[in-house]
């Protein structure tokens, strides 16, 4: 046998090779799809709909799931994952919003307005905080800015008028919005730098020719071209801080409040805990079944969304093939 | 005798011959025989005012010297053609007429150029470009629809953004007179990439004289087209001609000779020849000229 | 291409240069304005904050890295501020990533000549260029818990520890390496796959027409093309590698020490579990349970230091690759 691995391959065999090496990838996602959702199923098939809803501490639920340990009676399933939900779209949401807006104005900022030395400065360094690991961005959150929250922007008053319900401290949804924005927004400024750089530079020179003044030219003409690249670098962002586990756990309070937006300003100072973080402070008790059915049901659901993101993104970049914008 | 030193000294071979152009008689315009030549070219009505002036314009790039002080005028109601052989600058100098040679970061420009009598040097430059508006040899429409295209710059030109319904009687015009508008009557929301090539180029001009702007400059429109499209832009810039001042760079002698009033040749940066086109194609007074257009070189 | 205020060189015997009037912001729109000033704001704070960014953790790291911690062991003591280094974290960080690129990269790179030469059938291809970003866009952490449902079967089981009950643990080096494949994966096959479309065709048809088989064109020609490519790609997977934390807190157990399990040595270590440089700063962080806040940014600085250095790597490669990879096999050039 050895000596037919020795000769010169044939094209078909190496064809059927390489294709089966290929065909490794699909067969891990099938894989991960079919584990993480037989082992979810319990979770939903005890919870029906209402897992969907918010049903209670969930800290607390968690918790009695944690003790029943190997034997768990039917009442120990339940779980009411919107607080978490919540969480999860609050952090999230906030990031890519605000994210998207700073990627494009920076990178128009790069691409049009800075100076040479400035703009040979800032590419390298976006290139190098994004690669950067989400965990030491969560130590500097943590030992810089939640510090800085708790004495400085989290008065006595504030902490008095919610007291009943939430301990605030200085972790919670400002500094976990603003270090996922950091976090998120290099790889966005990337993406679009590459793409305005990308755009022909026939419409550039023709829509400077109509007497057009720099910015409008840039927005009208390279920022519309680059819509598609835009959305990548959004969907890309947006599945980051959706998976994004560690370094909110550090900093987000780690609490299953779902934090309140009639409580005015001190909504942003609320600890929340979004659904990948609580996946990771789970993992260790996951040998009890009634954990392990929460956690993978918490995992089928991020596996789903980040499936709905890329439909979604394919959807917004086909609708823009229209007109040209490749 | 004459063998005997060829046998001890043979003579080295002589070079290939070499084609001389005997010019003995004024050489023939180079203008299809079976055209004639009365009728080849449009009516020409008479020149209007002067709009640009050129005063010793020179332009480098860096070291090299690309355009060496020319002065031309460029007068309303007249095309005035371009030509010359690759690299002789003549696109060059058509671009330091709307300061688009500023794009360019070793560009440096030398001399004056004049517009209704102001230097464009203290002219803003969005300004500039409004009043001095141009068209690109390879068709550039925006990725928008019809509608957009032509009515961008009436949009982005203003100081407050105008309504659809100020703005649409003007793009239809443009539409007309650049002779686009029948073809695409029936849906202007359509994408301009989807247009052919000879339409994206009506495109492209429409959505340049749209704001009316004094000059219009054109850089080989046609090359990029097939024929028919380039017959149809001719006849459009004889329509033209009337309410602007057009500058065509070309380097096909018969387009310059049905197209152009006035034809300036110019010869690795040199203003070699500038006058009516009947006299430079017909009785040219340098000799590089009559190499030119006679088809010496190219 | 910008509009730049345009400053021509000072040249003597010259006539005085007239002031040449550029765009002034004068003319545009208060909206065009306000735009402005947010573009340069954001300019300036990105600057801002990479700058406090990278000076902060330069600071910290610089004041709590001794040198000997780099080389001593951690202890597992109640004052962690004073005992022991983070020898093992390190270790792990380097098992672990090589590991991780040792199973991707030929998984990788043969995918991508799959896709770029073959790819028949064509929803085959499709649908495996579909799974790879599937895989991108995956959270790690989901990542990490599939790893743990896999690798927990009966049939994993020589590949960690198994308790007497039967029940295997599926955490070790082993199994957190195999899912750290498959983060690395879509970087090294996008990366190989953009070099080799970026092969010229003539280069393959010179192959072909001199009667070389696809296959034979495939390792005589393209690989060496696309080596730059590749190894761009591999680095890019180990800055991701070396940068995980979910992965190594779930699939390797995130302890201080690297502890081997079974008796044999070398595969000991690989089926035992340890930590990495990610779960060693996790851990010593308030969030964790070391509270040691000196290690944390000692080790984090280490941690930086790496990941600075592969970027590094990989711009090199990559500069170095465009000089000399497809110039020389260019024919003729």
């Amino acid at each position: 046998m050895l000596d037919r691995l020795r000769e010169p391959w044939s094209d078909r065999r190496a064809e059927r090779t390489l294709g089966a090496l290929a065909c490794l990838v699909l067969i891990a996602i099938v894989l991960m799809i079919v584990f993480v959702a037989v082992r979810a199923w319990p979770s939903f098939h005890h919870n029906g709909l209402a897992w969907f809803s918010g049903r209670g501490d969930i800290d607390q639920q968690i918790g009695v799931q944690v003790n029943t340990g190997a034997n768990p009676t039917r009442a120990d399933y339940t779980i009411g994952a919107w607080p978490l939900i919540w969480g999860t779209i609050l952090t999230t949401g906030f990031a890519v919003v605000i994210g998207v807006a700073f990627s494009v104005l920076t990178a128009i900022f790069i691409v049009e307005f800075a100076p040479g030395p400035l703009r040979r400065l800032i590419v390298p360094v976006v290139r190098l905080l994004a690669a950067v690991p989400s965990v030491i961005y969560g130590l500097i959150g943590i030992l810089v800015l939640v510090p800085f929250v708790t004495n400085h922007l989290v008065g006595e008053g504030r902490k008095e008028s919610v007291q009943y319900v939430i301990n605030l401290s200085g972790t919670g949804l400002l500094v976990s919005v603003v270090i996922l924005t950091v976090m998120i927004t290099p790889i966005m400024i990337a993406i679009i730098v590459d793409a305005l750089y990308a755009v022909p530079r026939g419409w550039k020179e023709g829509a400077v020719a109509l007497g057009v003044n720099r910015w409008r030219a840039m927005w009208t003409v390279s920022v519309r071209a680059a819509r598609p690249a835009i959305i990548a670098g959004a969907v890309l962002a947006c599945a980051r801080a959706l998976g994004e586990a560690i370094m909110l756990s550090m900093v987000s309070g780690s609490k299953g409040f779902a934090p309140n937006p009639a409580d005015g300003i001190t909504f942003i100072f609320e600890p929340l805990r979004p659904l990948a973080s609580t996946i990771v402070e789970d993992a260790e008790s996951l040998n009890a079944p009634a954990v392990q059915a929460t956690v993978y049901s918490f995992a089928l659901l991020l596996l789903a969304s980040s499936f709905f993101l890329s439909i979604a993104a394919w959807i917004a970049k086909q609708s823009m093939r229209k007109y040209g914008v490749r | 005798m004459i063998e005997e030193t060829e046998v001890r000294n043979p003579r080295p071979p002589l070079p290939p011959p070499v084609r001389r152009i005997v010019v003995d008689s004024p050489p023939t315009v180079v203008a299809p025989a079976a055209v004639d030549q009365s009728a080849a070219r449009p009516e020409r009505s008479p020149a209007g005012p002067e709009r640009m002036t050129l005063d010793s314009l020179s332009v480098f790039y860096g070291a090299n010297h690309a355009v060496k002080e020319v002065s031309l005028p460029i007068r309303q109601g007249e095309v005035l053609a371009l030509i010359g052989p690759s690299g002789c600058g003549k696109t060059t100098l058509l671009r330091t007429l709307n300061r688009l040679t500023e794009l360019t970061p070793t560009a440096r420009r030398e001399g004056t150029i004049a517009l209704d009598g102001q230097d464009i040097d203290l002219l803003e430059v969005t300004e500039l470009r409004r009043r001095v508006a141009m068209v690109f040899q390879q068709p550039n429409p925006f990725p928008m629809s019809i509608f957009d295209n032509v009515a961008y710059a009436l949009r982005e030109q203003s100081r407050k953004r105008p309504s659809k319904p100020v703005v649409q009687p003007l793009v239809i015009d443009a539409l007309q007179r650049a002779g686009l508008y029948d073809e695409v009557r029936d849906d202007l929301e359509r994408p301009a990439l989807r247009l052919s090539g000879g339409q994206q180029q009506r495109l492209c001009i429409a959505r340049a004289i749209a704001t009316r702007p004094e000059v219009l400059l054109m850089d080989e429109p046609c090359s990029a087209l097939d024929p028919r499209s380039t017959a149809v832009i001719e006849e459009l810039i004889g329509d033209l001609r009337r309410d602007l001042a057009i500058v065509i760079v070309t380097h096909n002698l018969q387009q310059a000779y049905r197209v152009g009033d006035r034809v300036a040749f110019m010869y690795l940066g040199d203003l070699v020849e500038y006058g009516p086109t009947e006299q430079v194609f017909g009785a040219p007074r340098a000799q590089r000229t009559r190499d030119y257009v006679g088809g010496a070189f190219g | 291409m910008a509009v730049a205020p345009h400053t021509e060189p000072l040249k003597p015997l010259r006539p005085p240069r007239k002031r040449r009037v550029n765009e002034s912001v004068r003319t545009w729109r208060w909206s065009d304005r306000i735009a402005l000033v947010l573009c340069w704001a954001t300019g300036i704070a990105l600057c801002l904050i990479a700058g406090a960014i990278v000076l902060y953790m330069g600071v910290k790291g610089l004041q709590f890295l001794k040198l000997d911690m780099i080389f001593s062991r951690p202890q597992a003591s109640a004052d962690q501020q004073g005992s022991g280094g983070f020898l093992d974290p390190i270790l792990g960080t380097v098992l672990l990533t090589l590991i991780g690129i040792v199973l991707a990269t030929p998984v990788a790179v043969a995918t991508a000549i799959w896709i770029v030469e073959y790819g028949r059938p064509s929803w085959l291809a499709r649908g495996v260029e579909s799974g790879i970003e599937i895989v991108a866009g995956t959270p790690d952490i989901v990542i990490a818990i599939f790893g743990l449902a896999l690798f927990q079967q009966g049939l994993f089981s020589p590949l960690s520890f198994t308790a007497e009950g039967g029940a295997v643990f599926g955490r070790s080096f082993l199994t957190a390496g195999a899912m750290m494949s498959l983060i690395a994966l879509p970087m090294v096959f996008g990366a190989t796959r953009e070099g080799l479309q970026a092969v010229p065709m003539h280069l393959r048809e010179a192959s072909y027409g001199l009667g070389k088989t696809k296959i034979a064109t495939i390792r005589r020609v393209l690989l060496p093309a696309v080596k730059p490519n590749i190894s761009t790609g591999a680095a890019l997977g180990m800055g991701r590698i070396a940068g995980d934390t979910a992965i190594v807190v779930v699939l390797l157990g995130a302890t201080l020490r690297i502890d081997p399990e079974g008796s044999i040595p070398g595969t000991n270590v690989l089926r035992g579990t340890g930590g990495t440089l990610t779960s060693y700063v996790y851990n010593n962080s308030p969030a964790g349970e070391g509270n040691a806040e000196q290690k944390a940014y000692a080790a984090a600085f280490v941690l930086l230091l790496i990941v600075i250095a592969l970027n590094f790597a990989v711009d090199l490669i990559a500069r170095r690759g465009a000089k000399t990879g497809l110039e020389s096999t260019r024919l003729g050039a």
